[in-house]
């Protein structure tokens, strides 16, 4: 009963309750909290940002249209994601048709082990070196260098912290599924940051100067 | 008695292991093996690393003025919504 539900979902109910009721104010009261990941979601399919902020755009208005149909199955945020998810994909699969190339060949299945290439000892990073441009924008390359479907799986569940279910539940893939793009994303980013992990981002400090000490 | 796993084993379990997604047993398995294993250690530390720096979330600032625009846009299509709703 509605008494068991979390917080979260309760209050998420009743802004849809005053939507239907003609509330059109409380609809960006339940997008907001996830607009970021409305963004984000698009982001990693589309690869940059006009198209992922238009996107998300689109995906809120069709969210506010269908609002009827949206069951409860799962949370608002979810849904909203799966929208912005199928949204992008649609939009990459018409740019892709202009440029006569597959989309099979990214996304055909490619989930074997993956073996790490460097093996550089990072120890911890400190956290000013978070504020370096440098690691910022290396992070950032690095997960713009995965293929889609490892860096949905990262965005949603590592930067936006959906839990393992409802990265599952937005994506249309199983929870094994989402473990194991998982554990390749994060191998795969760990691989492409190694490189700078003994230069770049570390100047001025001799602690990361030995990081490979074999 | 811990059973011995290899190195393609531990990578494989790596991310579960982070999540604290393991059993009890494969938990002390890996265990046994990171503290003889400077590579397995050293991978896992990176991965680690590589959630926290992607959890810091500062990398992935919206675009300046992204809210505005979205509510601008809702905004246009809500009053939309109501002018017809009167006709």
């Amino acid at each position: 009963m509605g008494a068991t539900k979390p917080q979260v979902e309760a209050s998420e109910a009743a802004l849809i309750e005053r939507v239907a009721a003609g509330d059109t104010e409380a609809f960006y009261e339940l997008v907001r909290p996830c607009e970021r990941a409305l963004f984000l979601a698009a982001r990693g399919i589309l690869g940059n940002d006009a198209d992922a902020e238009e996107t998300a755009q689109e995906a809120a208005l069709k969210a506010f249209s269908n609002l009827r149909r949206f069951r409860g199955e799962c949370k608002f945020s979810t849904w909203l994601i799966q929208i912005a998810l199928n949204e992008a994909r649609m939009r990459l699969r018409k740019e892709r048709r202009t440029l006569h190339e597959s989309l099979d060949q990214t996304l055909r299945a490619d989930e074997g082990d993956y073996v790490p290439r460097d093996f550089a000892d990072w120890r911890e990073i400190p956290l000013e070196a978070l504020q370096r441009k440098e690691l910022r924008e290396a992070l950032a390359g690095a997960i713009a260098s995965l293929a889609p479907k490892y860096r949905e799986v990262l965005v949603l569940r590592d930067i936006e912290h959906l839990s393992i279910a409802d990265t599952a539940m937005a994506l249309g893939i199983t929870e094994v599924s989402v473990k194991t793009r998982l554990l390749r994303a994060r191998l795969q980013v760990r691989d492409a940051l190694a490189p700078g992990i003994d230069g770049g981002w570390s100047l001025g400090s001799t602690e990361y100067k030995k990081v490979r000490p074999w | 008695m811990v059973i011995e796993i290899s190195c393609e084993e531990v990578w494989r379990e790596i991310s579960n292991y982070l999540e604290n997604d393991v059993s009890p047993q494969l938990r002390a398995r890996l265990e046994a093996h990171f503290k003889g294993c400077a590579h397995c250690t050293a991978v896992l530390k990176g991965a680690g690393n590589v959630v926290q720096l992607v959890n810091d979330g500062s990398v992935f600032d919206l675009p300046d003025g992204f809210s505005n625009r979205l509510y601008k846009r809702l905004q246009d299509r809500l009053a939309t919504g109501r002018r017809k709703s009167h006709h």
